[in-house]
């Protein structure tokens, strides 16, 4: 049962890093609570893989300290550190059946036979594996395998955290809907950190209570599923997290006032950017609202989603979506374009201002 | 609707190719044999029927003929089971100590791939100077350490020199066949061996092994294959000697063919060694069916 902290943790794949590119994880300090649920997201190849290998010892980082509570663990091996890992792709043991699957992990560590009797009974039921525990583990379907790989991480009672290493890619959806309640059950009953890692953004805000976004091998935005829809701290974020993502229109900020081309929206409040930074006013199609008056824009096209419509508009040829109001009876394919000031934010060179 | 099919007779006239291929090389002297396996000589190109004669004679080990049939085939049994013994575990330590990464591997594949690529009748003459007391560096060193080492007198030296030249012929093929397997075998396993806190042994037993399971079988049959038709390399090096100790069936095929010109014995014979390893092609042919049965189920 430990807090992780990661102390400055960067790592590079190279020898001999030169550039930020060269970098599968710029240098990052995190901690993770005992007890989270985490998810990270981000999309493919920014670092999400590296940053769990670092935790669980498969990869040592090029720089920085892992600790568990006071103990740093940076030089441990894997097999020393209380951590329990689920890969993307089952891995089973061909040779054993389900059950000896299941307690490789604890009879490796010697555990008590009853003991170990008592888990795998305990995980199958929950994987509801439990009838397939005499059979051999080769003849298995790649569902069940990849419940096997699953219950191999959760078996041990021990571990300071449990990761996931996107563990229901090859899981059909009906079954990852389940596997994924069944996670959270776990995660409720068992007192464990876990660390999720996904590029499914459904899948991440399901799962976790605190979501770690990252991109290019940084750690952009570690927020709950709420902050980040509400307050992205960076346009990544706003586009990644939410669906559509957060409309992003290129705009001059003067004072508190911001110009879009010829028109000028209020901006409540005034910020002050520093010269030569790109800056955008971000809204989320959810609070931007299709109606009279407003800044002129032409509509393209309708999604009638059935509990909303969303209207794709240009405004003076930048795309944005909005949300076409119940009782608004959109005609022809002129109308006006509605922010709430209160969702309106500033980015500056991507990030937050203010 | 029901699909028109097109009937065309010309296609008769890709299966006599076929026929006359299959006549030519596998029919003809297969039935040539039994002929001649059938019969008796007595010189002069004239040809008695003896019905099931040798083959009465040669699978019953009182006879002269059937005493050094199953004197040979013991004894090539044996050479087959050590050959396996020493080749599959060292070709599987081999494999395991190969790199993985980088320019190590493509230097260590074609030093591996030496051996393999040498003539039978070479690796014989090699090993047949090799091994010799006078001026073979091997047999001058074994000698010289005090060891009474002579392969064409002592039958226990006969057998080490060609038990060491085929080890040092082919283990590299069962090492590169396991390395094979080995490389297909994805990092996730290792990485969830380590997770699971898997020893050495555990990783080898539980993972490697597994893996390896269908290049063994096919390395073992191979091995066994040509270790159980091994002519070239002994007759080059002991000629079947000294005395009978080193004549393995097809060795003593061809003396019975060629040396004693006994051709109706000799056709027996090979029948019945033909059909042996039909057999035991057989045996291994349904042992990796049901291996990719077992896989699908």
């Amino acid at each position: 049962m430990a807090r992780i902290i990661l102390d400055n943790v960067a790592h590079a794949y190279r020898p001999d890093p030169q550039d930020a590119a060269d970098w599968a994880l710029q240098p990052s300090d995190h901690v993770w609570e005992h007890g989270g649920a985490y998810a990270l997201l981000g999309p493919s190849g920014c670092g999400k893989t590296t940053l769990l290998n670092i935790i669980s010892g498969l990869v040592t980082p090029s720089r920085g300290r892992i600790l568990f509570d006071e103990h740093d663990v940076t030089a441990l091996p894997t097999e020393q550190r209380n951590i329990a890992q689920v890969f993307q792709f089952p891995v089973i043991y061909d040779t054993m059946t389900v059950a000896e699957n299941l307690a490789f992990p604890l009879r490796n560590r010697g555990v008590a036979p009853a003991e170990i009797d008592a888990r795998v009974k305990e995980i199958a039921r929950l994987l509801d594996l439990t009838r397939d525990l005499p059979r051999k583990a080769r003849g298995l379907t790649a569902d069940a395998k990849q419940k096997i790989s699953l219950g191999r991480g959760l078996v041990r009672a021990d571990v300071a955290a449990i990761l996931f290493d996107e563990p229901l890619t090859v899981i059909d959806p009906h079954l990852k809907w389940e596997l994924r309640s069944v996670l959270k059950e776990i995660h409720r009953k068992l007192d464990v950190t876990m660390i999720y890692v996904t590029h499914d953004q459904t899948e991440a805000l399901t799962f976790a209570d605190k979501v770690v976004v990252m991109q290019n091998g940084q750690v952009i935005q570690v927020g709950s599923p709420n902050e980040l829809f509400d307050r992205p701290a960076h346009t990544f974020v706003g586009h990644f997290i939410g669906s559509p993502g957060m409309n992003l229109l290129p705009c001059q900020i003067d004072g508190a006032t911001a110009r879009i081309g010829a028109h000028v929206v209020p901006l409540g409040r005034a910020y002050d950017i520093p010269v030569g930074q790109k800056t955008e006013l971000g809204i989320r199609p959810e609070f931007t609202r299709l109606g009279a008056g407003g800044l002129p824009v032409h509509i393209r096209r309708i999604d009638d989603l059935g509990r909303m419509r969303l209207a794709r508009v240009d405004l003076d040829g930048h795309p944005l979506v909005a949300t076409i109001p119940a009782d608004e009876a959109v005609s022809g394919d002129q109308s006006g374009l509605h922010f709430d000031p209160a969702r309106l934010f500033v980015y500056a060179d991507g990030r937050l201002a203010g | 609707m029901a699909m028109q099919k097109v009937i065309n007779n010309k296609a008769w006239f890709l299966v006599p190719p076929v026929l006359l291929t299959v006549a030519f090389s596998a029919v003809i002297p297969l039935m040539t044999v039994v002929n001649y396996s059938v019969q008796d000589t007595f010189g002069n190109n004239q040809f008695f029927w003896n019905g099931v004669g040798w083959y009465e004679e040669l699978l019953s080990p009182s006879t002269e003929l059937g005493g050094r049939f199953f004197d040979a085939l013991w004894r090539n049994l044996l050479f087959s089971a050590i050959i396996l013994a020493v080749e599959i575990p060292l070709g599987i330590a081999v494999a395991l100590s190969m790199p993985r990464h980088g320019w190590p591997v493509a230097t260590c594949l074609v030093i591996m791939a030496m051996p393999l690529l040498i003539p039978w009748n070479v690796v014989g003459t090699i090993w047949q100077v090799f091994s010799r007391g006078d001026i073979g560096l091997l047999g001058w060193m074994i000698n010289h350490i005090g060891i009474d080492y002579n392969y064409t007198q002592g039958p226990t030296s006969a057998w080490f020199t060609i038990i060491v030249m085929d080890v040092w012929h082919w283990t590299s093929l069962v090492a590169l066949l396991c390395y094979a397997g080995l490389k297909s075998i994805p990092e996730a396993y290792y990485q969830a061996a380590r997770i699971d806190g898997a020893s050495r042994w555990a990783v080898f037993r539980m993972i490697q092994l597994p893996k390896m399971r269908r290049v063994l079988i096919i390395a073992v049959l191979l091995r066994f294959m040509d270790s159980f038709m091994i002519y070239t390399e002994p007759f080059v090096v002991t000629g079947g000697g000294p005395g009978n100790s080193t004549t393995f069936l097809s060795i003593d095929l061809v003396k019975l063919a060629l040396g004693q010109f006994d051709l109706g014995k000799a056709a027996a014979m090979s029948i019945v060694y033909n059909l042996m390893i039909l057999a035991v092609c057989w045996v291994f042919y349904t042992v990796m069916l049901n291996l990719d049965t077992d896989r699908r189920a």
